[in-house]
């Protein structure tokens, strides 16, 4: 039986990682709980370096060490524990999707400190939206998503450890003919890679494989796995684009090297065409990919932090509250100041020859631990009616007010997303963020039109909203519109239905408890919107002539008081 | 801490590490920030800059880094008199950094173990005299972020918690980095930074072979690659050490001064920083080129430096601030 491709891959990716971790920095591998993935962690144990797992939760004092309170105490005498950093090694994140921005600029410092660290992160994310963020996904060699089914019974096999030894040995002494540079960096150019990491780490993978073959010179088979195994994930664009695009001129095919060049080197790696690892490149490329690199920039700009939205205990950031006892532990941190007066009025009763020599006698229970209010971020839903032919000067104020806010947001720390409804179904226009640039790219090209599926819209913004409560922001709805819904949920045109089916799913926004605003768009107010406001239990605002300036104004009005 | 790459083999990015220069130049000018694309070489080149600094003076074991022994603060118990020499410190905030670790906080060790109240300073002691530097500083936390321009502005760090009531000089220079798809900069922390530069990945193809030929040079032969980058990088010290000497005596007219007021009032920028900014960085480019007066080559040159990041932001205006500030530049100094 012929071994898969992928299993082929993941074998190549982790060895190459055992050869030159520092260099190679780690993986991605992507693939919920499975045999495959089963198999990946088995073969992960026998890497030379022993992998320690952690998880999005870990603490500053586990990655980085620090005073060991709980053993101090006992000893009487400060007790460190060393951090993971200290000790360099394989870091496996489980998951890795859940990471949040400051642990992956952690993380991403351990990395460029250069240490010897690897990581991998595996990552089970179900949707595109969950992703390990990209700073960290830039920084890794690899990225693996295995789909092949045969892969179900495969075991993965590593090089026996003494021929990875010598490959590690050998790494240094491996030469590079000089084409291969132009090579790594024109093809990066062809697949639309800005982040000049990805070349170099092609060409240090490129090093590691041929280590591990035991050449002395990367030559072309190296280097096309290399690109295949670097590459794909970070494309951007297909390389047919590249042809079109303005941006830059297609890169030269190097030059096939000169005989002078050619007699040392034997075989040199500018024989191969361009081409075939073009398409070698582009037949690994998943078919979404370029679908899914939207969602997951946009995900990347829903950093956590404290916003205005409501509040929530914590205990690792925000505003101060009274510290309470507790047993520290690697979240909650311990209130040095608290846990010394509830230990002072003890000294006399405590004091027994055996302590004699300890100025201050402290018990676990004399500790208090910190507690921080923090308070979340807010989503601002905007839902806009992008109907028929006028909405479509409503819909430019819309976007005006959503680019307004969003230039506004960080001050609020609010998060922008934008709905619209139009024709006979609604759209996620823009997913959460705080990003202008993101928000621009989107806003450019919004149409508008059609009929009015205000039931439609309100179902969509209901969505966006229980998911953004899911992750800890508190959504708030921004209803552009005039209310006159015509489309019901059925999709077929029939006013009334169109109105019964807005105010029963109104009502069942005002029921989750999601605020809001309602902004009349009509000419002439009319009942219709004020009844749809009454129904979600939102303030309204009626706007015959809105501008963008004046929506933005009334929303932060609005949303204040 | 592992070696950094040399200043001066970085290719390209030319306003990045002019932006760098010049606050080394004249730290008054406030800071740097650079916001671009991942993989451009932002944190390299802030690295870079640490080795390439010149030394400075201090009291040996001050944990302030004071130039004299008078300045040494009480609570830091400082009994060496000896001057010695240290690299300028670089010191790195990373985000998710509690507020005890970055203003300094009571020394538990020293409560648990000995019941004292004593002082652990933080990293804006480190930081004294030196850069502060902040990566990805779009996702510091608000609290941090306030603490910081508090600081930055007054030049002194107050403690005042857990019963202690510290106060020590904090000066440094703010250098920030990030990516703007990662969220925006609060206008206030944009404001503090003196000068800004947007980075973006090479498009020349010989242009990008170099940086990965030089790259994997400094990887794999890194002696070799230092002992070749250090008379470079030497000759950067010693052209910023005699533009500091310069700087005071680069004259600035009275015309120059009226270029940077017409300036930034025809691009509308906020609050009078803009146009200080703008003449200081002037003035340390002229120091730097040897020039005797500040003309407005240099000031045209400085200008997107200066003021892109000051403007008002304008969501319906499609190209980028710098080029708002260039297009402007023409029309005013023609």
């Amino acid at each position: 039986m012929t071994r898969p491709a992928a299993a082929t891959r993941m074998e190549r990716a982790l060895a190459a990682l055992a050869v030159d971790p520092g260099g190679l920095k780690g993986m991605v591998l992507r693939a919920r709980m499975s045999p495959v993935r089963q198999a990946f962690e088995t073969a992960l144990k026998h890497m030379p370096d022993a992998p320690r797992r952690i998880h999005p939760g870990i603490s500053d004092l586990q990655l980085f060490g620090g005073l060991n309170i709980a053993a101090s105490l006992a000893e009487g005498r400060p007790v460190r524990d060393k951090g993971l950093f200290e000790t360099p090694g394989l870091l496996v994140l489980t998951m890795a999707e859940r990471t949040g921005a400051d642990l992956a600029a952690r993380l991403a410092q351990i990395l460029d400190a250069d240490t010897g660290h690897a990581l991998v992160l595996l990552d089970e994310g179900a949707t595109a939206e969950e992703a390990p963020p990209l700073s960290l996904q830039d920084r890794l060699a690899f990225h693996i998503e295995p789909q092949d089914e045969a892969l179900r019974t495969q075991a993965l096999r590593l090089p026996a450890r003494a021929d990875l030894d010598t490959a590690r040995k050998g790494l240094a002494r491996i030469a590079v003919p000089d084409d291969a540079m132009g090579l790594l960096v024109a093809l990066a150019a062809r697949f639309g890679i800005d982040s000049l990491r990805a070349p170099l780490l092609a060409l240090r993978t490129a090093r590691a494989l041929t280590a591990l073959d035991r050449e002395k010179s990367v030559g072309e088979a190296a280097l096309m796995e290399a690109v295949e195994l670097v590459y794909p994930s970070r494309a951007t664009r297909f390389p047919a684009e590249a042809e079109d695009s303005a941006m830059d001129p297609p890169p030269d095919t190097p030059q096939p090297p000169d005989d002078a060049t050619d007699e040392g080197s034997g075989k040199g790696a500018g024989e191969l065409p361009d081409e075939i690892l073009v398409q070698a490149i582009a037949a690994l490329l998943p078919p979404d990919l370029l679908d899914r690199l939207k969602v997951a920039r946009a995900a990347q700009a829903r950093a956590a932090s404290s916003g205005a939205g409501s509040k929530r205990r914590g205990n690792r950031r925000g505003r101060p509250l009274p510290s309470r006892p507790g047993r520290p532990s690697q979240q909650a941190r311990i209130d040095p100041v608290a846990t010394l007066r509830s230990a002072a009025p003890w000294q006399r009763l405590r004091r027994t020859p055996q302590n004699a020599h300890r100025p201050v006698i402290i018990y676990p229970s004399d500790i208090r631990l910190r507690r921080f209010e923090d308070r979340s971020d807010r989503l601002l839903i905007f839902t806009v009616d992008a109907s028929g032919s006028s909405a479509v000067a409503r819909l430019a104020e819309a976007k005006g007010a959503v680019e307004l806010m969003l230039a506004q947001a960080y001050a609020r720390r609010d998060h922008v997303a934008l709905v619209a409804f139009r024709g006979d179904g609604a759209e996620l226009l823009l997913p959460p963020t705080r990003s202008l640039v993101q928000a621009k790219r989107q806003l450019s090209s919004l149409p508008g039109g059609g009929g009015t599926p205000l039931a439609a819209g309100l179902v969509a913004a209901s969505e966006l909203a229980q998911h953004a409560r899911g992750r800890g922001m508190s959504p708030t709805l921004v209803l552009l519109t005039d209310g006159r819904a015509n489309i019901p949920l059925s999709g077929t045109p029939d006013r009334a239905e169109a109105r019964q089916d807005a105010e029963t799913i109104a009502a069942g926004l005002a029921r989750q408890g999601i605020p809001g605003v309602l902004v009349d768009t009509a000419n002439r107010p009319a009942e219709n919107a004020r009844n749809i406001a009454a129904r979600l239990g939102a303030d309204y605002l009626a706007l015959p002539r809105a501008d963008a300036h004046k929506i933005s104004a009334s929303v932060t009005a609005a949303l204040e008081h | 801490m592992t070696l950094a790459f040399p200043f001066s083999a970085i290719v390209g990015q030319d306003t990045m590490k002019q932006a760098l220069i010049l606050t080394a130049i004249d730290p008054g000018l406030g800071g740097v920030l650079v916001f671009g694309d991942r993989g451009t070489g932002k944190s390299t080149a802030v690295r870079a800059l640490a080795a390439l600094l010149p030394p400075i003076e201090v009291v040996e074991g001050c944990p302030v880094n004071a130039a004299r022994p008078e300045d040494c603060p009480d609570w830091a118990e400082v009994r060496s008199k000896k001057i010695v020499k240290r690299p300028t410190p670089v010191v790195d905030l990373p985000l998710g950094v509690t507020e005890d670790r970055v203003t300094g906080a009571l020394d538990i060790e020293r409560a648990l173990t000995q019941g004292e109240k004593s002082f652990e300073s933080g990293l804006l002691a480190r930081a004294n005299r030196g850069y502060l530097y902040i990566d990805e500083v779009n996702l510091l936390e608000d609290h941090i972020v306030d603490l910081l321009l508090d600081v930055a502005q007054s030049g002194v760090n107050a403690v005042e918690r857990e019963g202690l009531s510290i106060r020590h000089a904090a000066r440094f220079v703010l250098v920030g980095s990030g990516n703007p798809e990662e969220g925006e900069l609060r206008p206030q922390l944009l404001d503090r930074f003196g000068l800004s530069v947007e980075v973006m990945s090479p498009t020349d193809i010989d242009e990008r072979i170099e940086v990965i030929r030089r790259r994997d040079a400094f990887e794999t032969d890194t002696d070799r690659f230092m002992t070749k980058w250090k008379r470079q990088d030497g000759k950067i010290r010693k052209a910023i050490l005699t533009a500091r000497d310069r700087l005071r005596d680069t004259e600035s007219s009275d015309a120059i001064l009226k270029d940077c007021a017409a300036l930034s009032l025809a691009l509308g920028t906020d609050g009078l920083r803009g146009e200080l900014t703008l003449l200081r960085a002037a003035r340390a480019l002229a120091a730097y080129e040897g020039a005797p007066a500040i003309t407005r080559a240099h000031l045209s040159k400085v200008a997107p430096l200066a003021l892109a990041h000051r403007l008002r932001r304008d969501p319906l205006d499609e190209a980028g601030s710098v080029t708002r500030v260039t297009r402007m530049v023409a029309d005013v100094l023609g």
